[in-house]
């Protein structure tokens, strides 16, 4: 393969960052083109681009691009006809179409570079990006590039995808598209009606109109048949659910209000009595349905409702008879022998074979340390593996593994938001029957002093009287409040959230990774002084590791002279050995420094000893988040407060220093034990926050009233929770609760607000004098001025937020 | 004034062709992403001049 170098324009960056990834360069002195690379990978990706005249990509966006990481055997399942076969969301003869995930998709280069793939391999015709879920659609053809080599190729220029089990069979997922439908058909027919329907408003009795006003009537009708009985579908089915139930919800009065109306304003032209209330009739749908449709923001790169699913992978290798073969995750069997490779995650519960297991957890925990294990020991589904390839034997199946099991659990199964009245529908009750009350006294009071009337009367209130503004009120004002929680970091799943997080008494925090921070950590170090000498080496030694708590203490020691050790040799899961002229160290677990008494150990710690001499141990301590004291002292005059933690309790008495008093501890807590306890306060009567952020969590988040999950970066991935919180505003997590609580308020108002239109409209009605114009009037000026009290209280409340 | 009728008809047929290209567009999936078609717009300048001779890299693995 060769590569002709491009001829090159552009800006060249800063000599100390990458000029692909924008990562520092200061140690590494790959240069290419006059660009400076932190590492290969990095300038190899660049050596492709060149050579395919694509290097606009670094015009677009300085640095845009991602590091490609080693993949070799990883996608070795896409081989599998089977699992290809679910993939793919269509597959015809030399045409198939996947869309893929892909996580590094952040910014316009990354649209320009994934778009033009097909110059890239001629077998590719066409991809296309959709940037808000970072997707990318290839449309490719099976005989020239196969499946595997797409993924190779989008790995190799830095834009690997991501293949869970949920993709499995998602391919032909239907988009439901039914409220844009509803809407538009509303929109469609509110407009034409009310331009119908204008004539009549001020030109009584004139001769034309007179002649053609059948024919204008008919039209109307005829539009506002499709809105009735399609795009009010969903008022009718809720109406009849609510009242089978015997609950009294908003959608009964908004339906009886719309039968009211289509019955009235049909027989009015029928009988030649009238013009009827169909520009009334279709824009009160419009308006309802915009409220429905404004409420509906979603966070397409967000996912609320993420099992181990969407962590685990499709296919795993299994060694049967010393061949590899891909299987399908859900084919494993108890018994079997599989192959995981670095950087994979494990799919079941399985005992160690052979290899060096470091396991990172932080799927499962939050907890972003590595557990070295042994062969023989047992590990735990959910885990991935990060130094080398090992074997392991099943078992148990993917179903039976104890943190799959969790999802056995009832809880994931019900519906949160059914079992929830919300404020419209506990205002509703109260609405519904003093309308039909005011209706009812209305017709009898007309029926003894004029009976023509009464008919007239009865319908009027109940078209007047339908709850529009009252119906929009919440979902504007949520919906704003949603948008606005959502330019500040905190993603709500939907508008119920708000109304259920201003109910809270109770927060339930996790320890690791929600109030302790996964990046930074506090180093101790206990034991003899360190010489300068021996710091020096120390230093020297560490740089060449890569293991994570070498990097830490490599950045926390001071600047040294970087020595060239004369040998270094590491043991995978022990430590690191080195010799430097007569002097040696030893740098890792107790055990590998020659050090037995450290038993009681609850914190995570390296040892060290120098010329075989014990020196003393680093201890890594989780550091708490910005402000969490803080916080808490904020929190506890309004709620109770509990941490759960399913760590041991070596933290304890850092804790009882840093938070309330009154704050509960609890240690050990299984992923059940949080789920249970979170139950029992809830029979008790709490309305629990549960603030988590790893997969053992979701159970506690899928029970409690509201499940908060902590996330460093909202890109990757969180358990299924009810809002997602970007870890840097997590102090303001308090301010997040007070804005629900206005928000509250705000709604009350706006009820007040359309409370004094139905009593204007309700003079008319009872009177008996409610003409079509005074409907068509009254109706949306009652709309759209809740919908203009809503948007300025909470764009005022935003403000007030900064 | 019969002439109303022919209006109507008018107004009509292009209102409802207004109606079924809205329909089409949804289904289309249009209204799925409104973000990247923004930015894909703006890419026009940067299209890649096509040269003779150039080595496209094909498979990488």
């Amino acid at each position: 393969m060769t590569f002709a170098t491009g001829k090159n324009e552009q800006i060249i960056m800063s000599k100390d960052t990458c000029f692909h990834c924008g990562l520092d360069t200061t140690y590494t002195k790959i240069t290419f083109d006059d660009k400076s690379f932190c590492c290969n990978g990095c300038k190899t990706v660049y050596e492709i681009f060149s050579a395919n005249d694509l290097t606009c990509y670094y015009n677009l966006q300085q640095a845009p691009g991602a590091t490609p990481k080693d993949i070799e055997g990883k996608y070795n399942f896409l081989e599998n006809p089977k699992i290809i076969e679910q993939l793919l969301e269509f597959n015809s003869d030399n045409t198939q179409i996947i869309t893929l995930y892909i996580p590094h998709i952040h910014c316009s280069s990354c649209i320009w570079i994934l778009e033009n793939l097909s110059k890239l391999n001629s077998n590719i015709s066409s991809s296309i990006v959709n940037f808000g879920k970072k997707t990318v659609r290839i449309t490719f053809n099976y005989e020239g590039i196969s499946l595997k080599n797409i993924v190779t190729l989008l790995s190799s220029i830095g834009y690997e995808p991501f293949i869970s089990l949920d993709d499995y069979s998602i391919g032909k997922k239907e988009i439901n598209r039914s409220l844009i439908y509803k809407l538009g058909i509303a929109g469609f027919a509110f407009g034409n009606v009310m331009f119908l329907s204008f004539p009549e408003y001020f030109q009584v009795g004139e001769f034309w109109l007179e002649q053609y006003k059948h024919l204008f009537r008919w039209l109307m009708f005829f539009f506002s048949l499709p809105v009735v009985f399609y795009s009010a579908q969903d008022y009718f089915v809720s109406a009849f659910k609510g009242l089978r139930s015997k609950i009294l919800n908003i959608d009964v009065p908004i339906a009886l209000g719309v039968s009211v109306l289509f019955i009235r304003s049909t027989t009015e032209i029928i009988l030649n009595i009238g013009s009827g209330f169909f520009d009334s009739l279709t824009g009160l749908i419009f308006f309802l349905l915009l409220g429905k449709f404004f409420q509906q923001k979603t966070y397409t790169f967000l996912s609320f409702e993420r099992d181990y699913k969407s962590y685990f992978p499709i296919g795993i290798t299994k060694i049967s008879d010393n061949k590899e073969e891909s299987i399908q995750v859900y084919d494993i069997e108890k018994g079997d022998r599989l192959l995981i490779r670095n950087e994979e995650l494990i799919p079941v519960d399985c005992i160690l074979i052979k290899g060096h297991a470091r396991i990172d957890y932080s799927f499962v925990t939050g907890e972003s340390k590595t557990v070295s294990k042994q062969s023989g020991d047992k590990l735990f589904a959910g885990g991935k593996q990060l130094d080398g390839s090992i074997e392991v034997d099943v078992l148990k199946t993917v179903e039976q593994s104890y943190l799959t099991q969790l999802w056995s659990n009832d809880v994931f199964k019900k519906d949160k938001e059914l079992a929830f009245t919300n404020i419209t529908n506990s205002i509703s009750k109260h609405f519904t029957i003093t309308i039909l009350l005011i209706a009812f006294l209305a017709t009898i009071f007309w029926l003894f002093t004029d009976v023509s009337k009464a008919l007239n009367v009865f319908t009027s209130v109940l078209i007047i009287a339908c709850p529009c503004a009252i119906a929009l009120s919440a979902p504007f004002t949520f919906g704003n409040i949603l948008r606005i929680l959502g330019k500040k970091k905190f993603y709500l799943k939907n508008a119920s959230i708000i109304e259920q997080l201003a109910k809270i008494n109770t927060i339930i925090f996790d320890k690791t990774g929600t109030i302790t921070s996964n990046k930074e950590t506090r180093i101790n170090y206990e034991g003899l002084q360190l010489s300068d000498a021996e710091e020096s080496l120390l230093k020297s030694t560490l740089r060449g590791s890569n293991h994570p708590l070498s990097r830490s203490l490599y950045n926390l020691l001071n600047e040294h002279n970087i020595l060239t050790l004369d040998a270094y040799e590491e043991h995978l899961g022990k430590g690191i050995e080195a010799k430097y002229k007569n002097r040696n160290i030893k740098i890792g677990s107790a055990a590998f420094v020659g050090f037995s008494s450290d038993t009681a150990a609850l914190n995570t710690a390296v040892h060290v000893s120098t010329n075989n001499r014990y020196k003393g141990k680093f201890t890594f301590y989780n550091k708490y988040r910005k402000g969490l004291s803080q916080l808490f002292n904020t929190l506890k005059k309004e709620y109770d407060l509990v941490i759960l933690s399913g760590d041991n309790a070596g933290e304890e008495n850092n804790l009882k220093k840093l938070l309330p008093t009154k704050t509960k501890l609890l240690f050990n807590q299984k992923p059940e034990d949080k789920l249970e306890y979170i139950k029992y306060h809830q029979t008790e009567g709490a309305k629990v926050l549960m603030i988590g952020d790893g997969l053992n969590d979701a159970g506690a988040l899928a029970q409690s009233d509201v499940g908060i999950a902590i996330s460093e970066n909202v890109n990757v991935f969180s358990p299924a929770c009810d809002a997602i919180l970007d870890a840097s505003k997590f102090n303001q997590l308090y301010d997040y609760i007070k804005i629900s609580k206005s928000a509250i308020k705000i709604i009350k108002w706006s009820f007040l607000l359309s409370f004094i239109y139905n009593c204007i409209g309700l003079y008319f009605a009872i009177t008996g004098q409610l003409a079509p114009v005074v409907a068509a009037i009254l109706m949306p000026l009652s709309s759209i001025s809740i919908v203009v009290f809503t948007t300025i209280t909470t764009n005022i409340l935003g403000r007030k937020l900064d | 004034m019969s002439v109303i009728y022919i209006l109507l008809a008018i107004s009509i047929t292009v209102a409802v062709g207004f109606f079924i290209a809205f329909i089409m567009a949804v289904k289309k999936g249009q209204y799925d992403d409104s973000y990247t078609p923004s930015v894909r717009m703006l890419f026009e300048d940067e299209l890649v001049k096509e040269k003779t001779n150039k080595t496209i890299l094909t498979k990488k693995d």
